[in-house]
């Protein structure tokens, strides 16, 4: 009961220094609005090239095409050598193949094609397997995008297949302009926090530094320091959530708006943002925690210097 | 055993400076003291150890049973709420009333509303501010605003009310008056020491004098032995 009215105080007397102490609030706040922005900013870009990055990787494709005389027994035989390499991983099995390894006899893939044209029908529907120009082939997703060609060239040694193909050279410089990219942005989203925390905590400093007096005043009436530092601590939080909502309605309207805008993807139709629900809450949900905890922690600290003896 | 035993006590700040010099003193409960002595002689430096503002370099300080240089930070809280203390500057919050002053000390320590309400109006009755509650310290001379910082310096009941030249910033017609309200309190038996430069006081009252010079206790006079010696 004691506790539960000191507590109550404490919360009371935070949302009273917050107004009696405006112009200073206000500086905590707009500093931490301004930080969270970016910290936001940093934090969607960041998780948009981290999904490209891995919706890339998940497509490329490497494509075994085999010798035109193959029997389809050593078709088998060849998918079984595929698996066995050390970039390959199986994954679910549909259709008694697995989802990563998939082969395409020539036939499948001549009524595909002529399907998709009257023209190539008229002219491939004659071919039966023996004469068909078209290859049967082995469909190849690997584990680690910067191993292809590595395994394309291991791929190849093996008898009966002809030649792999995939982006050559391309897909691997995306990817890994895409990994560069996702590196920096984590170290910046990360320099950025601590930035972030560092700036609030000055502003507060400067803000308790004015209310030394107050603090005196409480040590002396014999106010426990978990007691003093309380309030100032409740005071952060406020700074810290009175901050986070700007920050938190342009990263929902803004994401919104230019996902539309953009139609969900940048460039190709391959490279997909991703989808704003429920992804601009959880943004949000970062944030106001990110405002709330860098608010708390460094108020307590700034308290702390004046409870020494 | 007397309520505040100092025993062989140095104090030397971080800066070189030794402000004390193996003090022994024994002050009894219910006593009023008076500390005197020329600037700089050691005697803010003497009070700030006795409510654990400083810690004594060596010697042993005892505050009611409790080795004062030996309480951890986190438990000064414990000896503060035992120990009114008031300064010259009033140390007021401007934004708060005379009553919201006084209440704020027993607020900190969780009171219900109903008993700081009673404790604030007969402490506030008792330094004669009964009338002024609801006055914001700048619309209060500063003989009232002395009296709002003893109200609250003793609205906890403390068993000792450490002042530090209470009256240095008023003329002498409201120092008498807070001397008036400081002895009314000691008679209820709350233990006093006051620093002060006020020799007029000093003489009027009649109390137990000690006598400081460079950090040593040169002499103690007993309750009215201090006549016109010269500082
Ligand atoms: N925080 C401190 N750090 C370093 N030295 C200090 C500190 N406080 C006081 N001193 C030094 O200690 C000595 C005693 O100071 P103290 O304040 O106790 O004197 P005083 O008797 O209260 O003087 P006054 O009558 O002017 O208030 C002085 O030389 C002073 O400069
Ligand atoms: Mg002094």
């Amino acid at each position: 009961m004691k506790s539960f009215r000191i507590l109550n105080r404490n919360i009371r007397d935070s949302f009273k220094s917050v107004f009696r102490n405006f112009s200073l609030s206000l500086a905590s706040v707009s500093c931490t609005t301004i930080t969270l922005i970016v910290v936001s900013l940093s934090i969607m870009l960041s998780l948009n090239v981290n999904n490209f990055t891995d919706i890339i990787e998940k497509n490329v494709t490497a494509v075994a095409f085999l010798d035109s005389d193959i029997e389809p027994e050593q078709i088998e035989k060849i998918y079984d050598k595929i698996l066995t390499l050390d970039n390959i991983e199986c994954g679910d099995v549909i259709n008694k193949y697995c989802e990563n390894v998939q082969p395409m006899d020539k036939m499948t893939i001549s009524k595909e094609m002529m399907d998709s044209s009257d023209v190539l029908k008229r002219v491939m529907g004659e071919w039966d397997r023996e004469e068909s120009p078209i290859q049967d082939t082995i469909q190849v997703k690997v584990v680690d995008i910067n191993l292809m060609s590595k395994t394309a060239k291991e791929i190849e040694q093996i008898d009966g297949v002809d030649i792999v193909k995939y982006g050559a050279g391309t897909i691997e410089k995306l990817v890994s302009t895409f990994v560069v990219v996702r590196k920096i942005s984590i170290v910046a989203v990360i320099a950025l926090v601590i930035v972030t925390a560092f700036l609030i905590a000055n502003t507060i400093k400067i803000t308790i530094m004015s209310r030394r007096k107050e603090i005196e005043i409480m040590r002396l009436v014999g106010a426990s320091n978990i007691n003093i530092r309380l309030p100032f601590i409740f005071e952060g939080l406020i700074l810290g959530i009175l901050g986070s909502i700007i920050p938190i309605i342009i990263s929902i309207y803004g994401y919104t708006t230019i996902y539309n805008h953009l139609d969900g993807h940048v460039i190709t139709p391959l490279i997909k943002l991703i989808p704003p629900t429920p992804f601009v809450y959880y943004i949000s949900l970062a944030i106001v925690v990110i405002g709330m905890v860098v608010g708390m922690f460094a108020s307590a600290r700034a308290v702390r210097k004046y409870l020494k003896i | 055993m007397d309520l505040i035993m100092i025993r062989d006590v140095k104090k030397t700040y971080k800066t070189g400076t030794t402000a004390i010099y193996d003090l022994n003193l024994n002050i009894k409960k219910g006593e009023f003291m008076f500390i005197i002595g020329s600037t700089g002689c050691g005697k803010s430096t003497l009070i700030k150890m006795l409510y654990r503002e400083e810690k004594p370099t060596s010697g042993k300080i005892i505050v009611g049973g409790l080795d004062v240089g030996k309480i951890r930070n986190r438990k000064v809280y414990k000896l503060r709420r035992k120990i009114g203390v008031v300064f010259q500057d009033y140390l007021l919050l401007p934004n708060l009333t005379a009553y919201e002053n006084v209440a704020y000390a027993l607020e900190v320590l969780g009171l219900p509303k109903e008993e700081i309400h009673t404790k604030v109006m007969k402490v506030l009755d008792l330094v004669g501010l009964k009338n002024k509650a609801k006055q914001y310290p700048n619309h209060l001379s500063g003989g009232e605003q002395q009296r709002v910082a003893i109200a609250r310096a003793i609205v906890n009941g403390p068993k000792i009310l450490i002042c530090d030249e209470p009256t240095g910033n008023l003329d002498p017609k409201t120092s008498m008056e807070i001397m008036e309200v400081l002895e009314a309190i000691n008679e209820l038996g709350t233990t006093i020491i006051m620093v002060t430069h006020d020799i007029d006081i000093v003489k009027k009252l009649k109390k137990r004098v000690v006598l400081l010079d460079s950090g040593r206790v040169v002499k103690d006079y007993k309750a009215g032995e201090y006549k016109n010696e010269k500082l």
